[in-house]
């Protein structure tokens, strides 16, 4: 477990907004391969964690560090390490005048300063990894919400990142699409990519998270692998929290 | 004289030369108009302080005055702090500043109904603000924008007859002097009107070619639902 593995660092976060203290201090470190699973409350600044981590909300106090090198006060340089820190939103955020195929493109043109067949051959490629080499064509409008995140998902693969944020991926989908998403995110973690996700579905954690992080009130409040904190008697807060979840979700 | 004869001897070729200032004056007006309303409504959307105070000013002072005093004090005013310009220019210059002010009203107020989102993920994707707004919410701007644009750019063909005013003599000034100069008015005037509407029935029918071209499916449908 030697430190030169870690490829992210996240040190000591704070973040307020106003008088609302959202993040109280977290810290952990990611592994290259490890997919870490955020779970907690609405309002507990999961959100807003992993917007810190590549600056689209700058942090009151903290850093974060990317394979040894600061991301937090980087300047300019902030834009090649969002390049390296793909991230995939709730809502898909396609762009909404571009083809699939074009969505995945045009960072790899206007950021990266690839040839255009150099970028379509490389978005064909992510496409396909999500299984919608067939939908290049169509615009966001005409895809379902499944096909629009696994096209989100393949434009940040396209910039070859170092590790992807997801926040929330399937919240916004059916059960029917949220299958198909978390498929292409479990293919994804299989194959060795380091993913920090913020999710509900507890089922994708257990089976595919190395570790499990529960926030409460701005602070990572129990933490361990999924068998741990599923089945240690010592943690009981996330339990109860799922506890609360499937019930309410039962009824 | 009969008054086919005046219609087609004396009236339409007199016309033609006047058709050929207005053009020029739309020609040279518009694009460099929509150039910088689309500037103006960027600089208020996403520039600094400093910056987007002064878009603001530069539109609410073409909104509050008459283009025709702009049109005087370009090209009566300013000689006399040695800047000399032709009527032409001046009238283009001119309505580029009209064009552009009013341009930048429809942009901003598309710029305002594109949802963050677009914004968060080309950053997330490390584009810089300024590659974001050029490759992904202008381009979407616009096309919202269309309807709006296209009703200033007829005014535009309106609006160039007052270079009338500062001597240039385009499709409304030859009218005037081929009217007075026969005693002909009503009829005159008539031919003149439908010429001018000839050039807005063009453009009517050109804008809705372009928006069936840049459409996008179903990202109206999207604005709309959004309304
Ligand atoms: N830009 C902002 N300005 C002000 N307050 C904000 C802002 N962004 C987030 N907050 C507040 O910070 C708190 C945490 O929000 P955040 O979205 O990070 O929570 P979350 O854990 O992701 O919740 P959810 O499960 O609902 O997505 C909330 O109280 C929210 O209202
Ligand atoms: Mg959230």
């Amino acid at each position: 477990m030697s430190d030169n593995n870690i490829v992210l660092r996240v040190e000591d976060i704070h973040k307020s907004f106003g008088n609302n203290e959202v993040l109280r201090g977290i810290s952990f470190g990611v592994r290259r391969g490890e997919t870490k699973v955020f779970i907690g409350p609405s309002g507990t600044g999961k959100s807003t964690l992993l917007r810190c981590i590549n600056q689209l909300t700058i942090p009151d106090r903290g850093s974060v560090w990317l394979d040894g090198e600061e991301v937090t006060n980087s300047g300019a340089r902030i834009n090649y390490f969002r390049q390296k820190i793909g991230m995939v939103f709730q809502n898909y955020y396609l762009f909404d005048h571009l083809t699939a195929l074009k969505n995945v493109e045009l960072a790899l043109l206007k950021v990266r300063g690839m040839s255009r067949s150099e970028a379509r051959e490389k978005a064909l490629t992510e496409l396909r990894q999500v299984g919608l080499e067939d939908w290049a064509d169509h615009y966001p409008a005409e895809l379902s919400g499944g096909q629009a995140q696994r096209v989100s998902i393949a434009r940040a693969l396209a910039m070859d990142p170092d590790v992807i944020l997801f926040d929330e991926p399937t919240s916004a989908l059916d059960p029917e699409l949220t299958r198909e998403v978390l498929e292409v995110m479990k293919k994804l973690a299989l194959q060795g990519m380091t993913m920090l996700v913020v999710t509900h579905e507890m089922g994708f954690a257990c089976s595919v998270a190395t570790e499990i992080l529960f926030m409460e009130n701005g602070v990572v409040a129990e933490q361990g692998t999924p068998d741990l904190l599923m089945h240690d008697p010592k943690f009981t807060r996330m339990k109860n929290f799922i506890g609360q979840f499937d019930s309410y979700r039962g009824d | 004289m009969d008054q086919i004869a005046f219609i087609f001897d004396i009236l339409l070729p007199a016309l033609m030369q006047g058709l050929v200032v207005t053009l020029k004056l739309i020609v040279w007006s518009a694009p460099f108009g929509l150039a910088l309303g689309i500037g103006v409504a960027a600089g208020r959307q996403y520039g600094g302080p400093v910056l987007s105070r002064v878009c603001k000013t530069f539109v609410f002072l073409i909104k509050g005055t008459p283009l025709l005093l702009l049109l005087f004090i370009l090209y009566f005013g300013l000689p006399s702090i040695g800047i000399t310009f032709t009527a032409l220019t001046a009238s283009v210059i001119g309505f580029i500043l009209c064009n552009g002010a009013y341009n930048s009203e429809y942009i901003r107020g598309a710029l305002l109904s594109i949802k963050d989102g677009q914004m968060i993920a080309a950053q997330a994707l490390g584009m810089t603000r300024a590659q974001a707004i050029r490759n992904v919410i202008m381009p979407q701007a616009l096309r919202r924008a269309i309807p709006g644009l296209s009703n200033e750019f007829i005014y535009l063909i309106k609006y160039s007859s007052l270079a009338y005013m500062i001597t240039v003599v385009e499709l409304s000034g030859v009218g005037k002097n081929v009217a007075t100069k026969y005693f002909i008015y009503t009829e005159t005037f008539m031919v003149v009107g439908i010429v001018y509407l000839a050039l807005v029935t063009i453009t009517t029918v050109a804008v809705n070619i372009l928006e069936k071209r840049v459409a996008v499916p179903g990202m109206n449908r999207a604005a709309a639902a959004q309304l």
